[in-house]
């Protein structure tokens, strides 16, 4: 409680500088940041995004010369740490990193949170999924694939590699939509994540993965499994030999997860400055550089306002792809 | 043979050395915290190997997460309260002994067949690695769902109580894991309007409810139990190599057990824990000691679970599939040391996974001089006034489940199943089980329900493929046993009092 009170206070007291007279508050724009930032992770310790919130906050901590304390906000399926960066004093020293989940949730009628409740400050990462087929599957190429399901009898091939409602599941529905296709036609297999889905592809249990190729790497090298295609504008430069669908089969369909730096809503724009360029140096850092290279994650920039109209696109496409599966609430 | 050799020369660098005594100590000391589990051990690491060397690094992973499972046994030793999932098959009874006097020998019991255990998976990973990746890749869900099936049945294996009472609570805790969107339909269920509840109910908060704040209340509501005999604590290793002896073939069983489950995918040392215990029982000359503080079932579950821990490695580190969520994590930080998981690990890097094998060896060695002193200052608790420990191990309570997703409704969860959890108790229902059906709950129906849609709604696989054939042969059989001897032995009772009465006619 006292950290609410603390904060409340220093939010006031923004407030009153942000009042005052011109000069007082240059001034204390100038002295932004004074005191240590918190960066909230709606997800858990160790996974990806919590992986990118650290090296991240590690970085803008030598940008801003203040300390950016990492805090893991879980529960509640991601809702529960959006929200709590979304209710945040917009003083600018609450920020968070905000994922792709931001524009599936609300169509689900989990929250009524979407995009728009947040300053966006920048985006730092996108990942186009993949086409993963097992390496005993009879389909050799992104043609032979969609000849086959475009063949076969709805609901015979199966795919699989997160939940049901799941980023990868709408990145099929959606696939399959363009190519004319009804959303289920490929059946869904819901599985905990991607790397469950992949060894039930090996396994025999599932035909196809669509998931990030990052996530399916480690059974591409060991030579179980095979990328067929990638459901992006142009190639991976991480994976130069992966093609795109529009190159192959003429189906311009793509889609991706990305995660970004977000504040509250009414963030003074000055502050929202300064943090953008820090992340803005951040992101163009060698030590980030390096860091998304080995975990294979895939490198994306985007500002405020690009970022902004990154999460509304997506959230747009969701939308569509949640309805065609009936999957959305609202 | 060079290769072995340059593993030595990375492991015995100052930086890596130092990085797997410091972890060590860390490892045993947030084990053995009440809440605080090997999992969360291992993701509070990840930040820290940001700025170490890739071998230091995993090191730092692979020491802690063994400790912290070891260390887990010695607060359900000395206070039943269980420090991780994976001890709380085996609380009651290393508690058991502890009441009987013996907590040195149950103490030494958890650390020295830890620590055999750890080798013993190390062996299998060194050994066995394809081979034993090959059958873990084989496993569809299918075969999840007979493994996932075995470990319920368990419920009724372990519990001293009725039966009845031990499958009530299961199920119980099969509704728990019912909460939430996590499920294959991801419908949000049982969650009245509560964003908390929509990540469902977590194993952890469930286990320290029922096992450290029920056992908090039940020390309020009783008095002072009479103090146990004051006396210096023994020597901890004594009368291990007896053990060793006797249960010899407990102990092996143990370890093949704990290597099989750790090697598959999603099934880690908690499962290992539960089926070891419970075949230790089933295959026990002497199953009726057990649950009286009978040391068999600490040998097969303490090797089980450590055994697991190394085995499930040989997945992460061939195909990236996480064995655990403890190798989870660690494949996140092998991709970021450029020890990208894949065969080529094995061939072109061959130094660096013989540097990984000598680690997971001393981490099992050190774990025995480094547990040892571990024992003795945690053995202060039961000298310590109860009312000094209880009100500690409610703080800790609070600040573990808070500190796993700084989030306050798991505290509030925590509490509940405080309450839940004594009041169980009171009337003889085991809360182990309750345990056990959350953590196998969700693995349970996932498996059920992926196998229906894959099989389009044919139950026909479940019996078809190979493995999955034997895995319901097993299940079924021993569903089935308990059953078959009841009616054999009312048949043979029958037939005995009738003869006896002809004899008399």
């Amino acid at each position: 409680m006292a950290h609410s009170t603390r904060r409340g206070l220093a939010g006031l007291a923004t407030a009153a500088l942000a009042h005052s007279a011109t000069l007082r508050q240059a001034q204390a724009q100038a002295r932004y940041p004074s005191r240590p930032l918190q960066m909230i992770v709606p997800w858990g310790a160790g996974g990806g995004t919590d992986a990118t919130a650290r090296i991240v906050a590690a970085l803008l901590e030598k940008e801003l010369k203040q300390p950016v304390n990492v805090v893991n906000r879980t529960g509640g399926s991601g809702v529960v740490g959006h929200a709590a960066i979304a209710s945040a004093q917009p003083d600018g020293y609450t920020i968070g990193i905000i994922t792709v989940e931001i524009a599936m949730m609300h169509w689900q009628g989990l929250t009524e949170l979407t995009y728009a409740n947040y300053t966006p400050l920048g985006l730092v990462n996108r990942d186009a999924p993949g086409i993963q087929v097992s390496s005993a599957s009879p389909y050799k190429d992104i043609t032979a694939l969609a000849e086959a399901i475009k063949a076969s009898p709805p609901g015979r091939l199966k795919a699989s590699g997160t939940g049901q409602g799941g980023i990868w599941h709408l990145a099929l529905v959606g696939w399959l939509q363009a190519m004319g296709l009804k959303p289920d036609h490929v059946r869904w297999v819901p599985s905990n994540g991607a790397a469950p889905g992949m060894q039930d592809l090996v396994a025999g249990g599932v035909d196809i993965v669509p998931c990030s190729i990052p996530e399916a790497r480690a059974m591409i090298d060991a030579g179980r499994a095979r990328s067929l295609a990638i459901m992006a504008p142009a190639r991976d430069p991480q994976f130069p030999d992966i093609p795109t669908l529009k190159e192959t089969i003429g189906v311009d369909y793509s889609t991706a997860v990305w995660r970004g730096i977000g504040a509250p809503l009414r963030l003074p724009a000055e502050q929202a400055a300064t943090l953008t360029a820090a992340l803005k140096r951040v992101y163009e850092s060698a030590e980030y550089k390096d860091f998304m290279r080995s975990r294979g994650f895939g490198m994306d920039w985007a500002d405020g306002a690009g970022f902004r109209s990154v999460m509304a696109e997506t959230d747009k496409a969701m939308g569509e792809a949640m309805r065609a599966a009936g999957l959305a609430k609202t | 043979m060079k290769d072995i050799l340059e593993g030595f020369a990375l492991v015995a660098q100052f930086d890596v050395l130092l990085a797997i005594l410091a972890s060590a100590v860390y490892g045993l000391v947030v084990g053995s915290l009440p809440g605080l589990s090997a999992t969360m051990a291992t993701a509070l690491l990840v930040p820290v190997t940001f700025y170490l060397s890739p071998i230091a690094a995993v090191a730092t992973i692979i020491t802690a997460s063994a400790m912290a499972i070891f260390s887990g046994d010695i607060p359900g030793c000395l206070l039943r309260i269980p420090g991780t999932p994976a001890s709380a098959a085996y609380t009651d009874e290393a508690y058991a002994m502890t009441r009987k006097g013996q907590a040195e020998l149950a103490l030494g019991t958890g650390l020295w067949f830890s620590a055999l255990g750890g080798i013993a998976g190390t062996l299998s990973l060194v050994v066995m690695a394809p081979l034993l990746a090959e059958l873990a890749l084989n496993f569809s869900s299918f075969e999840y769902f007979w493994l996932a099936a075995l470990g319920l049945m368990c419920a009724t294996l372990v519990a001293r109580s009725s039966p009845v009472k031990a499958i009530a609570s299961m199920l119980g805790g099969l509704l728990v894991s019912c909460v939430g969107m996590e499920n294959p339909a991801g419908a949000p269920r049982f969650v009245f309007g509560i964003t908390d509840l929509l990540g469902g109910i977590e194993p952890l908060p469930a286990l320290v409810g029922v096992f450290a704040v029920s056992e908090v209340m039940r020390a309020m509501a009783a008095a002072e139990p009479p103090p146990l005999p004051r006396r210096r604590f023994g020597p901890i290793m004594a009368g291990q190599w007896e053990l060793t002896k006797r249960y010899q073939k407990p102990m092996w069983r143990g370890n093949v057990v704990g290597i099989i489950i750790g090697v598959l995918p999603g099934a880690g040392a908690d499962m290992a824990a539960w089926v070891s215990y419970a075949m230790s029982k089933r295959f026990s000359k002497e199953p009726e000691k057990f649950g009286t503080g009978h040391p068999e079932g600490l040998v097969e579950a303490g090797a089980s679970n450590n055994a697991s821990l190394a085995s499930g490695w040989v997945p992460s580190l061939l195909f990236g599939v996480p064995g655990d969520t403890i190798t989870a994590i660690a494949i996140g930080v092998l991709y970021m040391k450029g020890l990208n998981p894949g065969p080529t690990l094995f061939t072109e890097r061959a130094s660096s996974m013989y540097a990984l094998y000598i680690i997971f060896a001393l981490a099992n060695i050190i774990m025995i001089p480094l547990g040892i002193v571990m024992i003795r200052l945690a053995a202060g608790v039961l000298r310590a006034p109860r009312a000094a420990v209880m009100p500690v191990v409610l703080l800790l309570c609070a600040i573990g489940s808070y500190a796993t997703g700084n989030n306050l409704f798991s505290v509030l969860l925590v509490a509940g199943f405080g309450v839940l959890g004594y009041g169980m108790e009171r009337c003889g229902y085991p809360v182990a089980a309750l345990v056990l059906g959350i953590v196998m709950g969700s693995m349970f129906e996932q498996t059920f329900v992926t196998s229906l849609i894959k099989s389009d709604g044919s139950i026909l696989p479940f019996f078809e493929r190979p493995v999955s054939a034997v895995l319901a042969a097993i299940t079924l059989g021993a569903l089935l046993w308990p059953l078959g001897v009841w009616a054999w032995r009312r048949f043979a009772r029958s037939s005995g009092s009738r003869k006896a009465r002809q004899l008399v006619g």
